[in-house]
């Protein structure tokens, strides 16, 4: 029989205020198996802690209950505390009486009655806990960043500099992700290139470091401290080891006019290209779609004058396997597709574009060398309307309900910067909100309509209309409570922005968690912003929610110093509460192989004694890979024979739960 | 023994919730951190994954004198596991197929797909869930009043 104690907490006011502490003690203590129950104020601060282990000590006791906060909160806590007091950690139960009860109840007899119900419940549970031991299972001293932004460049720098090997997969030709693409960053107006370009070597040169470009995880197994990830290398018909990246493949492919992924579609690329100049690595791939070689069989000029011979046009996607102790997300952002708002007329003017394509249009490198002329017919433009809130904080099923966080600061920026080049061109800006949280955010923002003269308008616009070369814009000024009409030249869409459509398969192949608009769910949304709730998987950049480069990559630090605190680790804990055959009752029929989705249940033939002049007999049982085994419990359900059972919530556990509810 | 019928004569039902650990056990400790009320009757049991619950775990539930009993899971795609709540999805559909062929009746089981996210949709669930149980009244069907008799010895 065990030696159950039972310790209530008041939690403050939190439970005490609704629930009856002492009534919840003096019923505990008439369960059977009870010898000791007590409450006290805080449990978990180290005065609560402490009379806990007396207890332990004093009483001898074998079972601890605690009804205090989730288990989700403080169950760790108070096992090392049992722990401590020289218990099994696992001999602990914890009866959630205050998110579960005194904070839904305002009845404080109802909610006595309920906690006394959850007390017996868990004292009923703990009667029949056995002391579990973890096993230990060994760290892989390597982490896979997935996407090659300046999110995962950053976390890959961070740990590579601690001294663990890194692999970088990028599915684009280049690592360096949208920062690349951007012009100019808020609040300081430093060329975005110029930051990143740098960092983007960096971990090109780094020893520790391995990019994959043109790359993408296809499968991940395993568990913390050994995944196993499967990496395709798409061919991309130019051999990386060969290739100087000179370009001169790039100036003779007779196949010009295909869409330029990187200027946004604003101009054109050959079909073999480098995406831009200070691409990582600097290496020519060729788009299969739209070389002539593929596609005729003629042509191979490039393979003809390239001095480095690095063009293979048999080149095949290869597989490699790699294994991990850490992953790392990073996949970023895409803004959204702007075919649902076609009020905006994107989709009928060149003209109408969007922020990130006004990037491209303003940036030196961009397809009119920084000059900002309009795409319909390369003429300045005189008036620029810009649109906020394209698809964000947005109700209906086109947008998303979220704010992108970021579109304020950068539609300053542009508008600024148009001002400052072009004093002669008015710039309108249609808002909702500013706004403009973080260091010297809003002192930005009041300086572009302070000292720049940016004309912002609170409202909405209902429509752009193109006519005879114009747009004309129509929209309501709320604070003047009138409509407003503008004949623009352009108008610049600040759309939403959105996880990156490979978040849900990702998601998916980690068993993380995503939430309903596909960003990646943190473990605790204040105390562990940078974990995914999936051990050994973590979050970086806007892949978890919308932020700006200064975050992103304070993120991605945050996440890399997680990251190498889990690679300094020789030897992982693992959960204990994993599936346990009963040899005996087992009857070898693979149905529990057959659900389980890890793969950690094989079979083995074993001896077994059996009455009979026979003596022993070989048979053919399940085993339970403990390392693999995450416990979730499908393959006790399938088991037909009742030999499926899961330590830590066992069968007889959890009836004995649902009779002390009932009862 | 639990009195069921309270002093003003309404009737109390003994609800069992079984809730994973990572999407619904969270998503109630969100009704509770949003202070979202539901009805006290309601009892959660933690359990891994909702494809833990064994069909049977429910048939003890009602033969142990439960009015009702609901499950919450993941929503599909979403498992921690990756597929347990499809099997979930499946046994219970077979369960609540049997038990509507003996006669009890089908809303006295019920299973919820409820995220982490959603304590309002946990705290709504419960409530739609206890006022159902209250309409149709006492599990009178399964009930083993064995299992009270001995208890009470």
């Amino acid at each position: 029989m065990q030696r159950i104690g039972v310790f209530v907490c008041w939690c403050g006011t939190n439970i005490a205020a609704t629930v009856d502490v002492k009534a919840v003690a003096e019923a505990a203590r008439k369960e059977p198996g009870v010898v000791f129950a007590t409450d006290y104020q805080y449990m978990c601060s180290e005065a609560g802690q402490k009379l806990i282990r007396d207890a332990i000590a004093e009483h001898k006791l074998t079972g601890v209950v605690i009804c205090s906060c989730s288990p989700r909160m403080h169950e760790a806590t108070f096992r090392k505390t049992v722990e401590a007091a020289g218990l099994n950690p696992y001999m602990l139960e914890v009866a959630n009486i205050r998110e579960q009860c005194s904070w839904i109840h305002k009845d404080r007899t109802e909610a006595t009655e309920k906690a006394v119900v959850l007390a017996r419940t868990a004292i009923a549970k703990v009667s029949l806990n056995v002391p579990l031991t973890a096993g230990e299972s060994p760290v892989t001293k390597r982490a896979l960043v997935i996407g090659g932004g300046i999110a995962g460049i950053q976390s890959a720098l961070d740990i590579a500099d601690a001294g663990y090997e890194v692999d970088i997969v990028e599915k684009q030709p280049t690592i360096g992700g949208k920062m690349t693409q951007i012009d100019k960053t808020f609040p300081t107006l430093d060329c975005a290139a110029c930051i990143l370009t740098p960092k983007m070597v960096d971990a090109a040169q780094h020893e520790k470091i391995t990019i994959y470009s043109y790359s993408e995880v296809t499968e991940v197994t395993g568990f913390v401290g050994a995944f196993k990830a499967r990496i395709k290398r798409k061919a991309r018909f130019v051999d990386e080891t060969k290739c100087t990246g000179c370009g001169e493949c790039t100036s003779k492919c007779p196949s010009k006019k295909n869409k330029n992924e990187f200027n946004l579609g604003l101009d054109n690329r050959t079909a073999i290209y480098i995406p831009f100049a200070q691409a990582v690595p600097k290496v020519a791939v060729i788009d299969a779609e739209s070389c002539i070689k593929k596609k005729t069989g003629k042509c191979g000029l490039c393979q003809k004058i390239c001095g480095a011979g690095a063009i293979d046009y048999e080149q095949k996607d290869e597989y490699i396997e790699r294994e991990y102790g850490a992953i790392v997300v990073a996949t970023g952002y895409n803004p959204i597709d702007l075919a649902k708002y076609d009020e905006y007329a994107y989709s009928q003017s060149p003209d109408v574009v969007t922020s990130l394509e006004l990037e491209r249009l303003m940036n030196a490198a961009g397809p009119t060398k920084g000059t900002l002329l309009r795409p319909s017919d390369g003429t300045h433009p005189h008036t620029i309307v810009f649109i906020q809130c394209v698809g964000s904080r947005c109700d209906d099923a086109r947008g998303k309900p979220y704010c992108s966080k970021i579109c304020c600061m950068y539609t300053a920026k542009h508008a600024m910067l148009i001002r400052e080049k072009y004093p002669d061109t008015e710039v309108h800006v249609f808002y909702i909100d500013v706004r403009t949280p973080g260091k010297n955010f809003d002192e930005f923002y009041r300086r572009a309509v302070e000292q720049y003269g940016v004309d912002y308008i609170k409202g909405m616009v209902g429509k752009v209309v193109p006519h005879d070369g114009k747009l004309l814009v129509q929209g309501s000024d709320l604070i003047a409570n009138e409509q407003v009409r503008i004949e623009a030249d352009m108008v610049v869409l600040a759309a939403a922005i959105e996880p990156d459509k490979s978040a849900r398969s990702i998601a998916t192949m980690l068993t993380a968690s995503i939430d309903t608009n596909d960003f990646f769910t943190e473990a605790h949304p204040k105390l562990r912003p940078v974990e995914s709730p999936t051990a050994g998987v973590f979050l970086s950049g806007v892949c978890q929610g919308p932020k700006d480069i200064p975050e992103t990559v304070a993120q991605a630090s945050a996440c890399a110093a997680k990251v190498i605190g889990l690679l300094a680790k020789d030897k992982l804990k693992g959960n204990p509460c994993v599936a346990h055959v009963n040899e005996e009752m087992c009857n070898g029929c693979s149905t529990c192989e057959k659900v389980c989705p890890y793969g950690a249940i094989t079979y083995q033939d074993k001896e077994f004694r059996v009455p009979g002049p026979k003596r022993t007999e070989i048979r053919r049982v399940a085993s339970v890979n403990e390392a693999v085994c995450q416990g979730c419990g499908a393959c006790t359900v399938a088991c037909m024979s009742g030999a499926m059972d899961i330590k830590g919530f066992a069968n007889k556990q959890i009836f004995a739960e649902v009779d002390a509810i009932c009862r | 023994m639990q009195i069921k019928i309270d002093e003003n004569g309404n009737f109390k039902p003994t609800i069992v919730a079984f809730c994973c650990n990572w999407c619904s056990y969270a998503g109630a400790d969100l009704a509770g951190t949003s202070r979202l009320s539901y009805p006290a009757n309601v009892k959660i049991v933690r359990v891994p994954c909702s494809c833990r619950v064994n069909p049977l775990f429910i048939l003890r539930a009602f033969q142990r004198g439960a009015d009702g009993v609901i499950l919450c899971g993941c929503h599909p795609g979403d498992c921690h596991y990756t597929t347990g709540n499809y099997y979930t999805r499946r046994r219970m559909t077979l369960l609540f197929n049997m038990l509507d062929y003996l006669g009890i009746e089908r809303d006295r089981t019920r299973v919820e797909w409820v995220s982490a996210a959603e304590g309002a949709k946990m705290a709504r669930v419960m409530n739609e869930f206890v006022a159902r149980i209250c309409e149709l009244g006492e599990n009178k069907r399964l009930e083993d009043l064995r299992c009270k008799k001995s208890l009470e010895e």
